[in-house]
């Protein structure tokens, strides 16, 4: 069951092809023909009014003959029409997946009933009649109503819904790993959850809104870009529409159908038609990575990333550490340290904690247990050591060495500095040094051991070519720091850092006109998430995380960063390309179409017809091609131009070289190729 | 063509790239507010200004409060020079006893003198007093340009400020662009001039009997004064109709260079002085590349068609390149270096009748009007132009780098595309529609000399050149009441209809933070990008006229292969 929905749940994966998606988009290509969608494309709008008069021509042509040809105006009031239909295309190819999407998460949104407590007894209401602050009871085998926090319990719950995962994650109260998502079921166990959205506001809502497209705004550079094409669309309207009377006064009179054709041609349809499309496919893309950005102007945003902040753990080595060597003090024996290291280790079960278990039970001869009645010492972020209370009155501790020192002041014990050279010596290989200490006495360094992720230098490395810097985000002493982020190949790192200091980070680079993007979970990190330009919270944290962050990643790994700012860098290049393509293109179109206007009036202008075009039918060539581009240019809007890593001079010399140049020659080969077509199919 | 002509370009071309860095910082230092070294002599002049006018050269104005500074500036001239043109007959130095003007003559003429064009629908030496060619003309040549210079200064300045409202004070970018750049290389350009036979005095014109028996008057006056600053102002209203033709006004080859160079001087130099004020000399030369490549390919356009000359002519058996129109003592090749030059720039100063160029010849002088006169440029209104050209070469082509525009750390955002477009739509507007209009009037055609693609060609040009403030023209048109009022309004519009935008963008830019370069960064200094701004201009600027110019110059040419003429 759970892997079929974990199938079912990624529509997003179908090809680009699928008959559905084709199907459906071919509909909507023609429901938006609606004017009142057309006028928000200034560009789009002004073609379609151009086909609706031609196609007034050609009726006058049939009703009232000797006015122009019908069979010339309605080749290129058709194809005019065509062009609009394309351009409505894309766009709805472009939404196709996201709604596909959406369909299958809204049968997950099935009604549901909630346990709400008040005042300590349970009363079953309809999931949508909950409201931000409720408490609500979930047991096993239910769904969690709504969005909250887990307040009492913690339980295993199953999230595939939302992330896909088929794993189930424990959710419990207090920590980083109290949010819930409603719509998701719990598996075992039975917790309380305190709602944190109102209905229609929740997380499963928002995902649908944003899927779909519904609440999909212009990003401020697509505004401006439509401020350019609008612009150029108001030059060329100047340039054709004056055409007409310097054509009578030059005796060389201009249907309007030819004018109009002749606009359409010149105008940026190609980048005018595919720009929504681009915008919508970016989204998706960062949708099916299993992001979900709150906007279009976060993913743009992504593009623009300056300086990315990154999490050691988790991002640049992996999750656990590995001890590795113990150091005795002076006149310790590996006996007696390999027992305390055992002791304190056996209840702590984070990975380091076991590891430390592993390597101390190969110097310890026999079984040994830890004496009854001592109490486990858990780490904590201030005391920064953990450790064990003996029941007979002694305690063993191990941590961070400064705080392991103090500690054994603390307890009258001496401290002479012993081990310094051994704890530098580990912090500066890039390891993690712990101390580890018994009633007051130093007795061993241990060498905890980071594991660096596979290929991170080659990963920085790119990152550097497209100009970005990357932070290491650590915990750890800046001895430790410095070692890894050297090994990392990362440009900085922020050592023991902590909220303030990660925020003052972020404000320090946007002063002086960084864009910066950082993933987090915890509640801490819920300031910095909002401060930075690009924040990306882990769906595996709270709440507070979420909401302030402008991304979620699902998948819950911060690796995801880095896909996400190709992603917004593709976005962008794919919009200046097309631009620039579409520019390029009004070189041949003005060969194509002007000796074709002006060849009767005028014989010698056929000097200009380089392309050696049939004058019956080169301004139909012309007009099919600018149509034709449009839907030979759908898949690299929706895809996106080939994106590599590298710095901007070699990006531009390509693009450049591919849309610009590319832009100026191919319409000569394609109008070229199209009348030879027409001619042979005597459409002339 | 021959190798003497490219001698002759490559002379002048030089002399302009040795120029450009010692003007350039000279002008940086002015505008920096820096001690120069003519502050002993100009400084206390300045200082009596302010304090005369109550000025407080320390306080600082917003983009608006610059505008209006400009436009207030503007109407008062308007109106000092208009009452001028109406009263010079009751006012001294009149020894031709010069009849007062017509209003809308008067209206044309103020202008055109007000917005640095100088078009002229009349003759000056049978026109204009020497009162009003010194106090009047003279006087907008100066400030004119010194206006210009001062806008160019206050747009560079919102480029390179980061975080800041103002853009500098207009009053003091005006008085030392006049008293530190203008003034002293007139004063050392007119005594150049004189030294090479233009005419400096008050005397009436002279009349003579020449050789052929006929009555001759002899033009005389303020004339090398007026020459120097019609050139480095790049204003181009001659003295005598027949401007830098005539032999008073340009009287040997060393005063065509000296001419021509003072018409580029100040523009290149402004180059040098941008990179030097944004901290980032590559920036300068970046611009100066790419406008030195668009004068290159105008001169050897035009000298081309000019050097070919006209097959009609060829079949009567006389060989050569195209003399008509052209002064025997400039030949084809420093004739069609000065047209490009005055139409690379503002300045419209002729030293040949652009309207006796063949006709592909004619085109270049046309297309570098429709290209916005960005080649160097009008002395301020150059660069300015180029910069939207630049700023849309960044958005188009920055995108493709992946990243949101930006140009030398600036965003480029809706708001500077809004601007950026707003003023990119003056010259189509105004140098199309107008002539749309003129072509199906009576009175829009009827002082044409020529019919045809020719004469369609002198109306496009008559609006370029308005529209652009250049002022030259392709003649064969004479003014009427309807032109003197289009084409004043035109010029009017073509002027400070451009310079709003402009200003308002260098507003908006000023307030912006800078984002630090990086290896990600579109780079806006390499030869790619000049690249990338060239084909921009060609493409955005140029084709917007391609299907007017087809049927003007560019179906004339084809035409006259054929043997058809006009």
């Amino acid at each position: 069951m759970i892997s079929q929905r974990r199938i079912e749940r990624r529509p997003q994966s179908r090809s680009l092809l699928d008959t559905a998606i084709l199907w459906r988009a071919t509909l909507d290509s023609f429901v938006k023909l609606d004017p009142r969608v057309q006028m928000r494309n200034p560009v789009m709008f002004v073609v379609e009014v151009g086909a609706a008069a031609v196609t007034g021509f050609f009726f006058r042509d049939i009703f009232t003959p000797g006015h122009g040809s019908a069979g010339f105006d309605f080749a290129i009031a058709a194809w005019l029409w065509f062009t609009v239909v394309f351009a409505n295309f894309a766009e709805a190819m472009a939404e196709g997946r996201g709604k596909a999407q959406a369909e299958f998460m809204r049968r997950t949104k099935t009604e549901t009933t909630a346990r709400r407590v008040v005042d300590g007894k349970e009363e079953v209401v309809s999931a949508a009649a909950l409201r931000r602050g409720d408490v609500v009871r979930v047991n096993a085998g239910e769904l969690v109503p709504g969005d909250g926090d887990v307040i009492e319990g913690a339980a295993s719950v199953d999230e595939s819904a939302i992330t896909g995962e088929s794993a189930p994650v424990i959710r419990a109260a207090g920590g980083d790993r109290s949010a819930v998502t409603g719509g998701t079921r719990v598996l075992s166990d039975s917790i309380l959850i305190r709602i944190t959205s109102n209905p229609g506001e929740t997380f499963l809502d928002r995902m649908i809104a944003l899927v779909e497209g519904a609440q999909r705004q212009k990003t401020p550079n697509e505004i401006a870009l439509a401020i350019l094409l609008a612009g150029l669309t108001i030059i060329f309207v100047i340039a054709v529409a004056t055409l007409a009377p310097f054509s009578i006064y030059a005796g060389a009179h201009q249907s309007v159908t030819v004018l109009i054709a002749l606009l359409v041609c010149l105008i940026p349809t190609t980048i005018g038609g595919l720009l929504s499309a681009i915008g919508i496919a970016g989204m998706d893309r960062v949708m099916q990575r299993n992001v979900l950005a709150a906007s279009g102007r976060a993913v743009e945003a992504a593009g623009d990333v300056d300086t990315l902040l990154l999490d050691k753990t988790g991002t640049i080595t992996l999750g656990n550490r590995q001890a590795s060597e113990f150091v005795a003090a002076p006149g310790v024996t590996v006996e007696e340290l390999s027992l305390a290291a055992y002791l304190s280790s056996l209840p702590d079960e984070t990975p380091e904690g076991q590891s430390i278990v592993t390597l101390a039970q190969t110097s310890i001869s026999g079984e040994v247990a830890i004496p009854a009645g001592s109490t486990f010492v858990p780490f904590s972020a201030y005391t920064r050591m953990s450790g064990l209370d003996l029941a007979g009155g002694g305690a063993i501790r191990k941590g961070a060495p400064d705080a392991v020192r103090a500690w054994v002041r603390e307890r009258g014990g001496e401290d002479s500095g012993e081990l310094s050279k051994d704890v530098e010596r580990i912090a500066r290989s890039g390891g993690t040094p712990l101390l580890l200490a018994r009633d007051g006495r130093v007795l061993a360094a241990i060498h905890l051991k980071d594991i660096l992720k596979p290929n991170t230098k080659e990963r920085f490395d790119r990152l550097r070519a497209m100009g970005i810097r990357t932070v290491m985000i650590t915990g750890d002493n800046p001895l430790t720091a410095n070692a890894i982020a050297r090994e990392a190949g990362v440009d900085d790192f922020l050592a023991e850092a902590t909220p303030e200091t990660k925020m003052a980070l972020i404000k320090r680079e946007q002063v002086s006109g960084r864009l910066v993007a950082m993933t987090g979970d915890g509640t801490n990190d819920a300031p910095a998430l909002a401060q930075a330009d690009v924040g990306v919270a882990m769906n595996s944290g709270t709440q507070a995380a979420k909401e302030a962050a402008n991304m979620i990643d699902l998948d819950s790994d911060p690796t995801k960063l880095i896909e996400i700012v190709e992603i917004g860098k593709q976005l962008l290049m794919t919009r200046g390309a097309l631009t620039t393509f579409s520019i390029a293109n009004d070189v041949a179109k003005y060969f194509a179409i002007l000796p074709a206007m002006f060849v009767i009036a005028y014989p010698a202008m056929d000097v200009l017809n380089v392309m050696r075009l049939n004058p019956h039918s080169a301004i139909l060539s012309a007009v099919i091609f600018n149509a034709l581009i449009i839907v030979a240019l759908i898949p690299l809007a929706l895809k996106g131009v080939a994106y590599r890593p590298r710095g901007a001079d070699a990006v531009l010399r390509d693009n450049v070289l591919v849309y610009g140049v590319g832009g100026i020659i191919l319409p000569f080969i394609g109008i070229k190729m199209i009348d030879m077509l027409l001619a042979a199919f005597h459409l002339t | 063509m021959n190798t003497y002509g490219w001698v002759q370009a490559a002379v002048f071309f030089g002399l302009v790239a040795l120029l450009a860095k010692p003007v350039g910082l000279y002008m940086s230092g002015v505008f920096q507010g820096e001690r120069t070294f003519l502050a002993p002599v100009f400084g206390p002049i300045e200082r009596g200004f302010y304090r005369l006018c109550r000025i407080d050269p320390d306080v600082e104005m917003s983009w608006v409060e610059y505008v209006m500074a400009v436009l207030a500036f503007g109407v008062v001239g308007l109106i000092y020079l208009y009452v001028l043109l109406r009263t010079q007959a009751w006012l001294p130095f009149n020894p031709q006893h010069f009849p007062n003007l017509s209003a809308d003559n008067a209206w044309n003429a103020s202008v055109s003198f007000l917005t640095n064009t100088n078009w002229q629908f009349y003759s000056g030496e049978s026109t204009m007093s020497y009162f009003t060619q010194m106090a009047g003309l003279a006087w907008h040549n100066f400030v004119s340009a010194a206006t210009g210079i001062a806008v160019a200064i206050a747009v560079v300045r919102g480029i390179a400020r980061t975080d800041k409202k103002t853009l500098g004070n207009f009053w003091v970018d005006l008085t030392r662009a006049t008293l530190y750049v203008l003034v002293p290389i007139s004063l050392v350009g007119a005594l150049v001039l004189v030294w090479q036979g233009v005419p400096q005095n008050f005397h009436a014109y002279h009349d003579v009997a020449s050789l052929e028996g006929f009555k001759q008057s002899i033009t005389g006056g303020p004339m090398a004064s007026q020459e120097i600053i019609k050139e480095l102002g790049t204003n181009g209203g001659g003295f005598v109709n027949a401007n830098s033709a005539s032999p008073n006004e340009n009287p040997t080859p060393l005063s065509n260079l000296i001419e021509m160079l003072a018409i580029f001087l100040i523009g290149a130099g402004l180059t040098y002085t941008y990179g030097r004020m944004v901290r980032d000399q590559r920036q300068g030369w970046a611009l100066f590349a790419a406008m030195s490549v668009l004068f290159v390919g105008g001169f050897a356009a035009s000298y081309a068609a000019e050097a070919a000359g006209n097959p009609l002519v060829h079949q009567l058996a006389v060989a050569g390149g195209n003399l008509e129109g052209k002064e025997q003592r400039f030949g084809v090749a420093a004739s069609a270096l000065f047209a490009t030059v005055t139409t690379d720039t503002s300045c419209g100063a002729v030293n040949a009748m652009h309207d006796s160029f063949m006709p592909l010849g004619g085109l270049v002088p046309l297309a570098n009007m429709q290209l916005g006169e960005i080649v160097f440029g009008g002395v301020g209104t150059g660069l300015y132009g180029m910069i939207v050209f630049v700023v849309l070469t960044v958005f188009i082509a920055g995108l493709m780098v992946g990243r949101t525009p930006e140009y030398l750390g600036k965003k480029i955002e809706r708001r500077e595309m809004q601007l950026a477009i707003l003023a990119a739509l003056v010259l189509p507007v105004l140098a199309l529609i107008p002539s749309a209009v003129s072509v199906l009037l009576k009175a829009g055609t009827a002082t044409l000399g020529n019919n045809g693609a020719h004469g369609f060609s002198e109306i496009l040009y008559m609006f370029a050149s308005t529209t652009e403030n250049n002022g030259s023209a392709f003649a064969g048109i004479g003014g009427n009441l309807y032109l003197n009022l289009v084409t004043g309004a035109v010029m009017l519009l073509g002027r400070y209809g451009f310079l709003i935008p402009i200003m308002a963008l260098a507003g908006s830019l000023a307030g912006k933070k800078s984002v630090p370069e990086t290896l990600g960064t579109f780079k806006t200094h390499s030869p790619i990008f000049v690249f990338l701004l060239l084909g921009v201009i060609v493409i955005v600027g140029l084709l917007t006229f391609v299907p007017a110019d087809a049927l003007g110059p560019i179906v004339e040419q084809l035409q006259l292969q054929q043997g058809k003429v006009f």
